[in-house]
C-alpha cells in the first residue's frame, strides 16, 4: 500500500461528496455529502502524516481529530437550522427556501 | 503469505468504502443513504487502522457512527414525512453535477499521478506503536494545547447555538 492508494480513495470520496452536494434536493442528503468531503480530508491528513513525515511525528492525526470535532459541531448546528427551516417552511428542500430572493 | 492477506484486506476496505459512498450519493431512499453512510464511515475507520492510527479509528467509530449518524437519523425522522423519504432529483442538474464532479476527480487523479515526490512512498513495515499516549501529550502538554482549548469553547458555542435555534419559540 502506497501513499497514492490512499490519495486515490480520498479523491473518489471527495468527488462523490461534491456530487451529492450539487445534485441532491434534500438538505440532509447535502449534509451527508459534506460528511463524505470531511472524511476524505481527514484521510488525506492521516495518509500524509504516515508516509511523508518521520514515523514518530503524528501531527496529521491531531489535525484529523480536530477535523472530527469540527464535523460534530457542524452537524449539530446544521440539523438545528434544518429543524428551524422545517418548522417555518414545512419542507427541507433548499430551493424552496427563497425568502431573500429578489 | 502474510503480506498478501494484508493487501487483500486493504483492497476489501477500499472497495467497501467507495461502493458504499457511491450508494450514499445515488440511493433514492434517504434512510438507506444514511445506513450506506454508516458503512462508509466504518470503511474509513478500517483505513485508519491500516495507517497505524488506532486512536483515530476508535474516535471515528465513536463520534461518527455513534454520534453524527444518529443525529442524521433523528433529523430524517423529524423532518421527512412518508413522501419526502424519496429524494427528488432533476435530470439537468444530475448531468451538470455529474460532469463537474467527474472533471474534479480527473483533475485530482492527474495531480496524484504526476507528482514525482509522492511516488514510491510505501509502507516501510515499521512496527506498530500505540499512538494514544503521544496524542495525549501533544494535546495537553505540548503545542496543541491552545487549539484544544479553542475547540472546547467552539463545541460549547455550537451546543448552545444549536439548542437555541432548534427550540420552539415561546410566545408570551
Amino acid at each position: 500500500m502506497s501513499l497514492q492508494h490512499y490519495l486515490v480513495i480520498s479523491a473518489i470520496l471527495f468527488s462523490l461528496g461534491i456530487f451529492a452536494v450539487l445534485t441532491r434536493k434534500n438538505a440532509i442528503s447535502i449534509l451527508m455529502g459534506i460528511e463524505l468531503i470531511l472524511n476524505s480530508c481527514n484521510l488525506n491528513f492521516v495518509a500524509f502524516s504516515r508516509f511523508v513525515t518521520p514515523p514518530e511525528n503524528i501531527d496529521g492525526q491531531i489535525i484529523a481529530i480536530f477535523g472530527i470535532v469540527l464535523a460534530a459541531a457542524e452537524a449539530a448546528v446544521f440539523l438545528a437550522i434544518i429543524l428551524a427551516i422545517y418548522r417555518e417552511f414545512g419542507s427541507i428542500r433548499p430551493d424552496e427556501v427563497d425568502t431573500l430572493k429578489g | 503469505m502474510d503480506f498478501t492477506l494484508k493487501t487483500f484486506i486493504f483492497y476489501g476496505f477500499a472497495l467497501l468504502t467507495i461502493a458504499s459512498a457511491l450508494a450514499v450519493v445515488t440511493v433514492r431512499n434517504i434512510v438507506h443513504a444514511a445506513f450506506a453512510l454508516m458503512v462508509t464511515l466504518f470503511g474509513v475507520a478500517g483505513l485508519y487502522v491500516f495507517l497505524q492510527a488506532d486512536f483515530l479509528a476508535a474516535t471515528q467509530v465513536i463520534v461518527y457512527v455513534g454520534g453524527i449518524l444518529v443525529l442524521i437519523l433523528f433529523g430524517v425522522m423529524m423532518t421527512s414525512g412518508r413522501l419526502e423519504m424519496r429524494i427528488h432529483i432533476e435530470r439537468g442538474q444530475l448531468l451538470l453535477g455529474g460532469g463537474i464532479s467527474l472533471a474534479l476527480l480527473m483533475l485530482l487523479l492527474t495531480v496524484i499521478a504526476n507528482t514525482p515526490k509522492w511516488e514510491n512512498l510505501t509502507d516501510d513495515g515499521t512496527a506498530f506503536a500505540p499512538t494514544t499516549k503521544r496524542i495525549g501529550e501533544l494535546i495537553l502538554k505540548e503545542h496543541f494545547l491552545l487549539p484544544f482549548e479553542v475547540a472546547s469553547v467552539l463545541l460549547l458555542v455550537a451546543l448552545i447555538g444549536a439548542a437555541l435555534i432548534s427550540r420552539k419559540e415561546v410566545r408570551e
